[in-house]
């Protein structure tokens, strides 16, 4: 690996840590209601909101009430973007000419925004109007986003109030988490995206003549505005059909690697969010490291498979470039291998080269980071309550067997209730993975689906179905995705990822916080330390390698091993 | 069914339309008011105008064939049978085809044999042979455009001093030292090559 790869990535890692403390802090005083620096500005807003709504901000709602208001705003949120997009043609501000989505495509598409997937079978530069961007498409990147923040807040009230029937007030939850915490940000990013280079305008696509005389229509829109959310909410759903691999989504390495904070801002800060909930930041600190040291683990092994090359390409080539296959020049394969680390390990899915075409480790490394749960860090909310069921409840349910005991967390005792509820979020995810996967690859309508041949066919089907799953939305682009078939059965997968997940964790959540904390002694296990941590990272690795091993093996190691062997498909 | 449709459905149709004013117009509409009175440039997607026509994007690439072009990167963007060379600006794509790929391979070792047809027997720099990930990579490393200097000296009757001194006017190196590949902006050289930059 390059010496300024290596030096990108401890700098990242650098302001990773610097910005989780001081941005955990801060959502953990938004999410409480306390007063911070923006409300002289906001609160006035906030407060109207409700007065409109009809919402009582200080109308606590329990488990069933918090997850009834989650999918009623889903159901709404689904419809509405469904509808816009099939009449896209007829509604105004559609300078770029969109035709209307098929109804299957509209499906899969809504879905996909309101469920934080961003997984997109239209391509953006004309499968969109500017209006379904903008009305539709945007705002699920910010509500999206702030429904998962909003159960994570709602688990985490859960494992640390004592003897309490309530989690909070979804509707305020949600408008807290958009007003202080994501619009304020992606303001000031957005203006310097537009410097950076990123177009911000309404005007119709330009038209130019190039110097060799022929016609390019050039893709323009108010890109930058959606960028920042794309990556801040870790949706990920490109304006353009490349996305930020396209210069206008992603100008320069700066660029570049301000969207990679983005992606990890929140998810990584929310640990210390947790910290400050349960009245201790180590237990907040024992869960980053848990996170940090998988993804590291995994960045570095997707660099060091694309520094190599293909070594089927002829010999006159000169390849100290690494894999440059569906990779821009201005990032290399090696920061193009760290983004694609970044964007599967948490929720996002936003690419800045094509995972397709990574050598087969390197493609390996995205698809585990999706089937581990996307928990490390994970999306925004979605990671933090991901890692909290089955890093640390199973693990400290897996302590308590090898001693014998009752197992704790936080001081509440974890029984079977809870370990049924995790369990679920276990197998709903290996199941809608495999079962979608087997589906597909049993069916001529799946079949036809991939663009490669061989073990890598199949990969871009498991890629799919994880990545919808998973609610990460990147792929392994070739799948031709804009069918039926797959239109309808990844919009059940996305549905299945998002709220079956959601579901049994705000469950769990209800049942934590009704029960009272009995006081630590000398057989608790504690979950703060490196002790902990490693003990995590072994939990969320071996559930993850003994559901996915089979599948990965028919796909990226096989692939890895023909391609040693010379062969080709 | 009232508690739900006043605890429930309202809030969440109401809440919906609110959020939609101001992350879906209010945003937005603040966001590109700011940019078109600070960036216009930017905001409107980096145009190079000559002589009063765009010529293109300084960020968006573009096809070149001709021997006293520089020429860029293979581009997937579009590419039709009347649009073989891609860089179809309004269709951005990359080529998926995986590490195995025989139509892969095979392309690859057509690029090399044309790339050498025209250039001589240099190992060739690995850009000039893969498609970007855009498709509309508006760059290539150092190494590929010192690979093509004889070409275009030969090809215009000047030196390769010449050539080279444009090709440096239009390199960028990593930002302090680490951040981003050195690169060579094709479509900047070319306008500078044929004095079209002012």
């Amino acid at each position: 690996m390059p010496a300024a790869d290596l030096v990108t990535l401890v700098i990242f890692a650098g302001l990773v840590l610097l910005i989780t403390p001081i941005l955990g802090a801060y959502i953990h005083r938004v999410m409480e209601g306390e007063r911070t620096v923006l409300s002289p500005v906001l609160r006035p807003v906030e407060r109207a909101i409700y007065r409109v709504c009809g919402i009582d901000e200080t109308a606590e709602q329990d488990w069933k009430g918090y997850a009834a208001s989650v999918l009623v705003m889903a159901v709404v949120a689904i419809v509405v973007g469904y509808v816009v997009l099939r009449l896209q043609n007829v509604l105004p501000l559609n300078p770029n000419s969109a035709t209307p989505q098929s109804p299957d495509l509209a499906f899969n598409t809504s879905v996909s925004f309101e469920t934080n997937t961003n997984w997109q079978n239209y391509s953006g530069e004309t499968g969109a109007s500017y209006l379904s961007q903008m009305l539709i498409l945007a705002v699920r990147n910010f509500t999206s986003a702030a429904t998962g923040m909003a159960v994570a807040i709602a688990l985490v009230r859960g494992l640390t109030r004592r003897s309490a029937k309530t989690l909070g007030n979804f509707w305020v939850d949600l408008t807290r988490g958009i007003l202080y915490i994501l619009l304020p940000i992606s303001v000031v990013i957005a203006v310097f995206f537009v410097w950076q280079g990123m177009p911000q305008t309404l005007n119709a696509p330009a038209a130019a003549t190039t110097l060799q005389g022929t016609q390019q229509t050039i893709a323009l829109g108010p890109i930058a505005s959606q960028e920042v959310i794309k990556e801040l909410g870790n949706n990920g759903g490109g304006f353009l059909n490349a996305n930020s691999a396209h210069p206008f989504e992603n100008p320069t390495p700066l660029t570049n690697f301000v969207e990679m904070l983005l992606m990890f801002a929140v998810p990584f800060s929310l640990t210390y969010t947790f910290g400050r909930y349960a009245g201790n930041q180590r237990q907040g600190w024992a869960i980053f490291g848990a996170m940090a040291a998988v993804f590291l683990v995994g960045a570095v092994v997707a660099m060091h498979s694309q520094a190599g090359g293909n070594p089927l390409f002829p010999t006159t080539v000169n390849q100290a470039l690494g894999s440059m296959e569906g990779v821009d020049t201005r990032f290399g394969s090696g920061i193009g291998a760290l983004f694609a680390a970044i964007t599967t390990s948490t929720s996002t899915g936003a690419i800045n080269s094509w995972h397709d075409s990574f050598q087969p480790i390197a493609g390996l490394v995205p698809l585990f980071n999706i089937e581990l749960g996307e928990i490390t860090p994970g999306g925004i909310g979605a990671g933090l309550y991901g890692m909290l069921v089955i890093g640390a409840i199973l693990s400290v349910f897996i302590a308590g067997l090898m001693v014998g005991r009752t197992p704790e967390f936080l001081g509440k005792k974890v029984e079977a209730y809870e370990m049924k509820m995790s369990m679920l979020v276990v197998l709903v995810l290996g199941a809608s993975i495999l079962g979608f996967t087997a589906l597909a690859t049993a069916t001529t309508q799946g079949q036809a689906g991939p663009l490669n041949a061989g073990p890598h066919g199949f990969s871009e089907i498991l890629y799919a179905y994880s990545s919808q799953t998973g609610n990460n939305g990147s792929a392994f682009g070739g799948l031709s995705g804009n069918t039926p078939f797959y239109n309808i059965t990844g919009a059940f997968a996305m549905l299945i990822g998002r709220y079956g997940m959601i579901i049994p964790i705000l469950a769990l959540a209800g049942s934590m916080a009704g029960k009272r904390r009995v006081a630590a002694s000398l057989g608790t296990f504690p979950t703060t330390g490196v002790l902990f941590s490693v003990l995590v990272v072994g939990v969320i690795i071996i559930v993850g390698a003994l559901t996915f091993f089979p599948a990965l093996a028919l796909g990226p190691i096989v692939e890895q091993l023909l391609q040693n062997a010379g062969k080709v498909f | 069914m009232r508690t739900f449709l006043r605890h429930q459905l309202y809030p969440a149709i109401a809440l919906l339309l609110a959020l939609t004013f101001i992350t879906g117009v209010a945003y937005p509409a603040v966001v590109t008011a700011i940019a078109q009175v600070a960036f216009p440039n930017q905001a409107n997607g980096s145009m190079i105008v000559v002589d009063g026509k765009t010529v293109g994007s300084s960020l968006i690439g573009q096809a070149f064939s001709d021997p006293k072009y520089l020429w860029g990167r293979p581009s997937a963007a579009g590419v039709t049978d009347a649009n073989p060379a891609g860089y179809d600006a309004n269709n951005s794509a990359g080529s998926n085809l995986g590490p195995t790929s025989k139509a892969l391979i095979d392309r690859v070792t057509a690029a090399v044999d044309q790339l050498r047809a025209a250039n001589g027997n240099a190992p060739v720099p690995v850009d000039l042979v893969t498609t970007s990930a855009s498709g509309l990579d508006p760059e290539i490393s150092p190494a590929a455009a010192d690979y093509q200097v004889a070409r275009i000296a030969a090809a215009r009757g000047i030196t390769q001093a010449a050539v080279r001194a444009v090709i440096a006017r239009h390199t960028q190196l990593p930002l302090l030292g680490f951040l981003g590949e050195p690169r060579v902006n094709v479509l900047l050289v070319n306008l500078d090559l044929d004095g079209l930059l002012g």
